[in-house]
C-alpha cells in the first residue's frame, strides 16, 4: 500500500477540485513541456481518453507553434476551441413529431429517471406524451417508471414483470393511435451490449414500431452514464450497431466525473447529444451545449 | 474492438527488435511502459495510479534477468501482470461475522451502481452457506426501489423489511431489532444510491452506520466506472471507512480499470463480483483474472468457467460417448451447436482467449451459419440424423427447401460434420475432445 498511500494524502493535487488544478496550470507563465503534462493529466482525468486527448493536445501544439504562443493562459480559449469544435457535431437539429422514442442503455445508467424528465420536458412544451414500460425484466421498474409518470403528468402503458416487452409496445402504439399522441417513449431493459440475445429484444422492439407506426419519427437514443470511463464507446458502438441510435443522453453530470468519453464520441460517431441529467428532480435534465460542456472541463 | 491492439502483441513487437536475450536494459523498459501506460487508461485506471504504478514496475523491471522460456515481451508483461496482482490481491472473498449476532452488513454506493440487486445475491450466497439473512430496505427515495428488493428478496428466498416512513436511520434500527427477534445472524441494509459529494445523504449514511454498527461496509462500484472511481472511493472510504468494495457489471466487456484504482485509494479489499443478472451471478473476485483483463489480454480462465458453468453435463456425457463409440450422429452436432450458443456471442469468447487476438479474425466469424445449420439438421428427419449416409440428393433438395436455405448450405454442413466425425475419431485414442474445457465437473 505504501506508495498509493502517499499519492493520495498530504498535498496531492487530487486533493484539488477540478478548477483549481486548471487554475495552476493556466496561470500565464511560460509553455513548457510541464504545461502540456498537466493538460495531459486535466484531460485523462475527465475521461477523454488517451487516444482522443493525444489527438486535441497536437492541434493545441500546432495551433500554439503557427500562432507563436508563449503564455500559458493565452493558450486556454485555443484548447477550448478545439474541444468545442470537436463537440459542435455533436449538438441536434430539432426533433419532429410525432415522434417514437426508444431508450436503450446498459443496467444502471439512468433510464427510467430520464424517461420521466424527458415525458415532462415534451408534455411542458404541450406535447401530449405517452409511456411505454417496456423494461419487464428488472424487478419492480414499471412500478419505478409509473411513479415517474405520475410526476410527469403523462399517461403509461404497462403490462406485468416477465411479460413480452414487445407486448407492451405494442399496446401502447395502440394508444398513443387511439389517443392521438405526439410522443411516444419506451423504456426498455438495462441490458449489457455484449449480450447478443438481448441486443436481438432491442430489434424486435424496433421492428414493431417500424411497422405500427411508419409515418412517426422513429428516434433510438442511448442514455449513457456520466461515470462511465472508455466503456462509453464501446456501448454506443453496438447499441448503434444493433439498433441505429439517433440520439444520446447523458446522465449524473451532477458528480465529480466530467463525461469527458462525449468527446470521443463526437469524433467517431455522427450522434447527436440530446439532453444531458443533472440530478434527481424532474427538471434536472437540460438540452445539450457544447460549450457549456467544455466550460464544465475547463 | 481491441483484438489487435492487445498489449501482448505491442510489446512483442517493440521487442522483436531484440534477438539477444540477457538483462531488460532501463531503454527498453523506458518504451515498453508507454505502451502499459496507454493500456491501463485504455482500461480506466486513474491516472495518477497508473503513472505510479508506472514508476513501481520499471524500478522493479530494469536489470531483471529474462527468464530462459520468456521473450523480453513477456517478461515484462509478466513483471506488469505480477504487480498488478499483488495491487490487487490481499483479503479472500470472505465476510466477516461479528461476535455478537446479528452480523450486519452495510451497502453503499453511487445510483445505478448495482447495489439492490447485490443485496439479493448476497442474501441468497449467505443462505446456501447455512446462514439466515434478512433484508432491510432503506432506499427510502428511488421510486419502486423497496418494491425491487422486495421481488429480489423473493427470488432470494429471503424475508425482506420494509416500513414506510421516511427515515432510513429509524428502519435500519428497526430492521435489526427485527432479525434479533426472529433469531435471523445476518442483517443486510440495503441503501439508497447517492453522490459521494451530497453531503445530506453521506450524513444520512454515517448515521446509520452509527446506529447499527456494522461488521462489513461494502461499497459496491459500477466495474465500468472511469476515472472517477478514485473520488468516488476516497469519498466513501473517508466518511465510512468502508470494510471493502463489490465490483458490479463485469460480465460486460469493460476492461475494469476501476478495480485497481478504487483497490489503490481504499486500501479496501475487493470481495465479490456481480457477474450477470441471476440471483447466482456472484462470484468470488480473482485478483490474476482481473490483471489479465486490465491488461487487455483475454480471459481464458473466464472463458473456460463459462464453458463448464454452460454446459449441460447430461447432454456432454451422451456425446462422449457417442465419440467413444464413433457413432456421432447429426443429433450429437446439434447439441455440440446449441452449447457453443448458449456460451454467448462467439466473438466475446475470442476476445476473451488471449492467444487468438491476430489469429482469428472476429469478423470472420459468422454466427448466422450456426443458426443456418441448425434449421438445415431440424429439417432432416429422425432416422436421417442418426445416419447421414442416408442423406442423397433428393433428400437434400427437400432438407433445404425446409430449412430455407440453399443445397450447397447443406453440402457445406455435410462436410463440416464428416470433418468433425474424422477429428473426433482421430482423437478417441488420445484425449476426450471435450477436455479443452477441463473434465472437473463432468
Amino acid at each position: 500500500m505504501g506508495f498509493f498511500a502517499r499519492l493520495f494524502s498530504g498535498n496531492s493535487k487530487t486533493k484539488m477540485s477540478f478548477a483549481e488544478k486548471l487554475k495552476y496550470i493556466f496561470t500565464g507563465s511560460e509553455i513548457t513541456e510541464d504545461f502540456y503534462d498537466e493538460l495531459e493529466f486535466a484531460l485523462i482525468s475527465s475521461d477523454i481518453g488517451s487516444k482522443t486527448t493525444t489527438l486535441i493536445l497536437d492541434e493545441l501544439r500546432d495551433q500554439i507553434k503557427d500562432k507563436k504562443i508563449k503564455q500559458t493562459d493565452k493558450a486556454k480559449e485555443l484548447l477550448k476551441d478545439i474541444m468545442k469544435d470537436i463537440l459542435k457535431k455533436a449538438e441536434g437539429d430539432d426533433l419532429d413529431f410525432p415522434l417514437v422514442l426508444m431508450v436503450v442503455g446498459v443496467n444502471g445508467v439512468g433510464k427510467t429517471t430520464a424517461i420521466g424528465k424527458l415525458a415532462n420536458y415534451f408534455r411542458t412544451k404541450g406535447k401530449n406524451v405517452i409511456i411505454a414500460a417496456g423494461d419487464t425484466f428488472r424487478a419492480a421498474a414499471s412500478d419505478q417508471l409509473e411513479v415517474w409518470a405520475e410526476r410527469a403528468k403523462v399517461r403509461i402503458v404497462k403490462s406485468s414483470e416477465g411479460s413480452d416487452p414487445g407486448a407492451v409496445v405494442f399496446d401502447a402504439i395502440s394508444s398513443a393511435k387511439a389517443k392521438n399522441a405526439d410522443c411516444l417513449i419506451i423504456d426498455t431493459a438495462g441490458r449489457l451490449h455484449n449480450k447478443t440475445n438481448l441486443m436481438e429484444e432491442l430489434k424486435k422492439i424496433s421492428r414493431i414500431v417500424e411497422r405500427e407506426m411508419p409515418n412517426a419519427e422513429f428516434h433510438k437514443a442511448i442514455v449513457v452514464d456520466a461515470t462511465t470511463g472508455q466503456n462509453a464507446i464501446s456501448q454506443v458502438e453496438q447499441f448503434n450497431e444493433a439498433v441505429g441510435l439517433t440520439d444520446l443522453v447523458i446522465t449524473k453530470l451532477d458528480g465529480t466525473a466530467k463525461g469527458g468519453f462525449l468527446l470521443s464520441l463526437a469524433n467517431e460517431f455522427n450522434i447527436p447529444v440530446r439532453f444531458v441529467g443533472v440530478g434527481e428532480t424532474i427538471d434536472d435534465l437540460l438540452p445539450f451545449n457544447a460549450d457549456e460542456f467544455v466550460d464544465s472541463i475547463i | 474492438m481491441g483484438l489487435l491492439s492487445n498489449l501482448g502483441e505491442k510489446l512483442n513487437h517493440i521487442f522483436s527488435k531484440l534477438t539477444k536475450k540477457g538483462k531488460l536494459t532501463e531503454l527498453e523498459i523506458k518504451e515498453a511502459m508507454r505502451e502499459v501506460r496507454v493500456a491501463l487508461l485504455e482500461a480506466d485506471v486513474n491516472f495518477l495510479v497508473a503513472k505510479d504504478f508506472i514508476v513501481k514496475v520499471t524500478e522493479k523491471a530494469v536489470g531483471e534477468e529474462i527468464l530462459k522460456s520468456l521473450t523480453p515481451g513477456q517478461q515484462v508483461i509478466k513483471i506488469v501482470r505480477d504487480e498488478l496482482v499483488e495491487l490487487m490481491g490481499g483479503g479472500a472473498s470472505k465476510l466477516e461475522v461479528s461476535s455478537n449476532p446479528p452480523t450486519v452488513i452495510l451497502m453503499c454506493g453511487l445510483q445505478g451502481a448495482g447495489k439492490t440487486t447485490m443485496c439479493g445475491k448476497l442474501a441468497s450466497l449467505l443462505k446456501s452457506q447455512g446462514k439466515k439473512p434478512l433484508l432491510v430496505a432503506c432506499d427510502i427515495y428511488r421510486p419502486a426501489a423497496i418494491d425491487q428488493l422486495k421481488i429480489v428478496g423473493k427470488t432470494a428466498n429471503v424475508e425482506v423489511y420494509s416500513e414506510s416512513i421516511k427515515n432510513a436511520v429509524k428502519i435500519a434500527e428497526n430492521g435489526i431489532a427485527h432479525a434479533k427477534k426472529l433469531g435471523l445472524d445476518t442483517v443486510i441494509i440495503d441503501t439508497a444510491g447517492r453522490l459521494h459529494i451530497d453531503e445530506t445523504l453521506m450524513g444520512e449514511l454515517i448515521e446509520i452506520k452509527k446506529a447499527t454498527h456494522p461488521t462489513e461496509i461494502l461499497l459496491t462500484i459500477d466495474a465500468m466506472l472511469g476515472q472517477d472511481a478514485v473520488n468516488v472511493g476516497k469519498e466513501f472510504n473517508e466518511k465510512l471507512d468502508i470494510t471493502g468494495v463489490i465490483l458490479t457489471k463485469l460480465d460486460g466487456d469493460t476492461r475494469g480499470g476501476a478495480a485497481l484504482s478504487v483497490k489503490a485509494v481504499t486500501g479496501k479489499p475487493i470481495k465479490f463480483c456481480g457477474i450477470g443478472e441471476k440471483i447466482g451471478d456472484i462470484e468470488p473476485f480473482y485478483p490474476d483474472r482481473m490483471a489479465s483483463r486490465i491488461l487487455g489480454m483475454g480471459d481464458v480462465l473466464t472463458l473456460i468457467e463459462k464453458a463448464q458453468a454452460n454446459f449441460d453435463a447430461e447432454q456432454v456425457k451422451k456425446m462422449e460417448e457417442s465419440f467413444r463409440k464413433n457413432a456421432f450422429t447429426f443429433d450429437d452436432f446439434l447439441i455440440q451447436f446449441e452449447q457453443i450458443n448458449k456460451m454467448g456471442n462467439i466473438k466475446d469468447l475470442i476476445a476473451m482467449i488471449p492467444g487468438a487476438a491476430g489469429k482469428i479474425n472476429a469478423n470472420d466469424i459468422d454466427e448466422s451459419r450456426l443458426v443456418k445449420f441448425k434449421a438445415i439438421i431440424q429439417s432432416m428427419t429422425p432416422r436421417e440424423r442418426a445416419n447421414p449416409d442416408l442423406i442423397k440428393a433428393s433428400q437434400k433438395k427437400r432438407i433445404a427447401a425446409g430449412s430455407g436455405t440453399t443445397i450447397q448450405d447443406v453440402n457445406q454442413l455435410m462436410k463440416q460434420f464428416e470433418q468433425t466425425k474424422t477429428m473426433m475419431k482421430n482423437m478417441n485414442s488420445g484425449k476426450s475432445p471435450m477436455s479443452l474445457f477441463g473434465k472437473r465437473k463432468f
